[in-house]
C-alpha cells in the first residue's frame, strides 16, 4: 500500500495534475523558450532541479518555518536556487543560458514551484516532497518537449539541429511568438479530448 | 523626445509583453472573463510596474553594483518587489480605502507577475539609462493593459458564440490569444 501511494505521488505531476495542460500554471517559460528541442529541454530541467531542491529543502523545514511570513521565506529559497542554476548554465552552457535570457531568472515567479511548494512540501515529508518535485518536473519537461518539437520541426524544418525539411518548405510561422499560442492550444485541447474518452471508457466498464 | 517615443511604442506594440514577449501568460488567461476584472487587475499591474521599475533601477546602480552584487539581482529584485506591493497595499488600505476595495485583491497576486520582474531585469539587460527605463516600463504596462482589455472583449463576445465541441474550455483561449499576437506580429518593423 505504502508503495503504491509513493508511486502515485510520482504518477501524479506527469499525467494527472500535468502543470502546463491540465492546471495551466507557469504557461509563460514554457511558451516562450520552446522553439527549438534543446532550449525546451534545458528549460524544463533548469526548472526541475529548482522544483527539487526548494522542495527538500522546504519541507525539511516546513516546522521550524512560521506560518505569518512563510511566502516570503520560501520566495527567498526558490530564488537562491535560481541564482544557482543561473550562475552555473552561465559558466557551463552559456549558449543556452543566452538562449533563454530573462525567462531563466523568471524561473522564482514561476506558479508552479510556488503552488507546490505552498500546497505539498509545506505538508509532506521530504521524500515524498522529492518524489512530488521529480513528477512535476517530468510533467513540465515532456509538455515541453512535445511543444519544442513541433516548432522545431514545422517552424525551422529541422530536429535537434538536423535538417528534416528543406528550408522552402518550413512554416515560420511556428517559431514566432503566435505558433506557440496555437500549438499548446490545440495540446490542450487533444489531451482533454483523450482523457474525456478514458473516462468514458472506464465510465462504461463500471 | 524622439527615442522616448519610439522606446514607448516599441514596448507597447512591437514587443508587446503578452502577445509576443510571452510574460504575465498566467493572468491574461486567468483574469480576463470579465472586462471590468481585467481593468481593474491591469491598472494596478501598470501601478507596481512602473513603481517597480523606478525603486529597482537606483538600488541596481546605487547598492548593487558598487558592492559587487550584480549576481544577485533576481534574488534582491524578487524581495524588492514583495516588499513593495505589501506596501502599496498598506498604504492603500490606510489612506485610500476607495482605491484599496477595487484594486486590494489584485495586489498579492501581482507579485508573482512576471511582467514586474521582467520589465526591471529587462531594463538593467538593455542598459537603458533611468528615465528611458521609466518610459520603458509605462510602455511595457501600456501594452499589458491593451491586450488584457482586447482579450477581454473578445471572450465577452465569445460567451454568445458556438465553439466547436473539441476546443471548448481553455483550448479555445490559445488559439484566440494566438490570433491575436498574429495580429500584433504586423506591427514589428514599425520601428527599427
Amino acid at each position: 500500500m505504502e508503495k503504491t501511494n509513493k508511486l502515485s505521488t510520482f504518477i501524479n505531476g506527469i499525467v494527472k495534475e500535468n502543470p502546463l495542460i491540465v492546471l495551466s500554471i507557469g504557461l509563460c517559460s514554457s511558451l516562450a523558450v520552446t522553439t527549438n528541442v534543446f532550449n525546451g529541454i534545458g528549460m524544463g530541467l533548469a526548472m526541475t532541479f529548482v522544483l527539487i531542491m526548494s522542495e527538500l529543502i522546504i519541507s525539511l523545514f516546513r516546522k521550524q518555518i512560521p506560518e505569518d511570513i512563510r511566502l516570503p521565506i520560501f520566495i527567498i529559497i526558490i530564488a537562491a536556487f535560481t541564482t544557482i542554476v543561473q550562475l552555473l548554465l552561465n559558466a557551463y552552457l552559456p549558449a543556452l543560458s543566452d538562449a533563454l535570457g530573462v525567462f531563466l531568472p523568471l524561473i522564482v515567479v514561476n506558479c508552479i514551484i510556488m503552488g507546490r511548494v505552498e500546497s505539498y512540501a509545506s505538508k509532506n515529508t521530504p521524500v515524498d516532497s522529492i518524489l512530488d518535485a521529480i513528477g512535476m518536473g517530468l510533467g513540465y519537461t515532456w509538455v515541453l518537449f512535445i511543444i519544442s518539437l513541433v516548432r522545431e520541426l514545422l517552424g525551422s524544418g529541422t530536429f535537434f539541429g538536423l535538417r528534416v525539411i528543406p528550408e522552402a518548405y518550413t512554416i515560420g510561422f511556428f517559431s514566432r511568438a503566435p505558433g506557440g499560442f496555437f500549438v499548446f492550444g490545440i495540446l490542450t485541447a487533444a489531451t482533454a479530448a483523450v482523457s474525456k474518452k478514458v473516462t468514458a471508457k472506464k465510465g462504461d466498464a463500471k | 523626445m524622439n527615442q522616448y517615443v519610439s522606446i514607448f511604442l516599441k514596448s507597447m506594440l512591437v514587443d508587446n509583453v503578452v502577445l509576443i514577449q510571452y510574460l504575465a501568460i498566467c493572468p491574461f488567461i486567468g483574469m480576463t472573463s470579465d472586462t471590468g476584472k481585467a481593468t481593474g487587475m491591469s491598472i494596478a499591474t501598470t501601478f507596481v510596474i512602473i513603481l517597480a521599475t523606478a525603486v529597482t533601477y537606483p538600488i541596481y546602480y546605487g547598492i548593487m553594483v558598487p558592492l559587487k552584487l550584480e549576481f544577485l539581482e533576481t534574488l534582491i529584485f524578487i524581495l524588492v518587489i514583495a516588499a513593495l506591493v505589501q506596501l502599496v497595499e498598506f498604504y492603500l488600505k490606510k489612506s485610500i480605502p476607495g482605491l484599496y476595495s477595487a484594486m486590494g485583491v489584485y495586489l498579492a497576486l501581482i507579485t508573482t507577475n512576471c511582467a514586474v520582474l521582467g520589465t526591471t531585469l529587462n531594463c538593467i539587460s538593455k542598459n537603458y539609462n533611468y528615465i528611458q527605463s521609466l518610459v520603458y516600463s509605462l510602455g511595457t504596462a501600456c501594452g499589458f493593459l491593451l491586450a488584457m482589455v482586447v482579450m477581454s472583449g473578445v471572450r465577452e463576445r465569445m460567451k454568445s458564440s458556438t465553439i466547436p465541441k473539441f476546443l471548448q474550455g481553455k483550448a479555445i483561449l490559445f488559439i484566440t490569444a494566438g490570433l491575436l499576437s498574429l495580429s500584433f506580429l504586423g506591427f514589428s518593423g514599425l520601428i527599427k
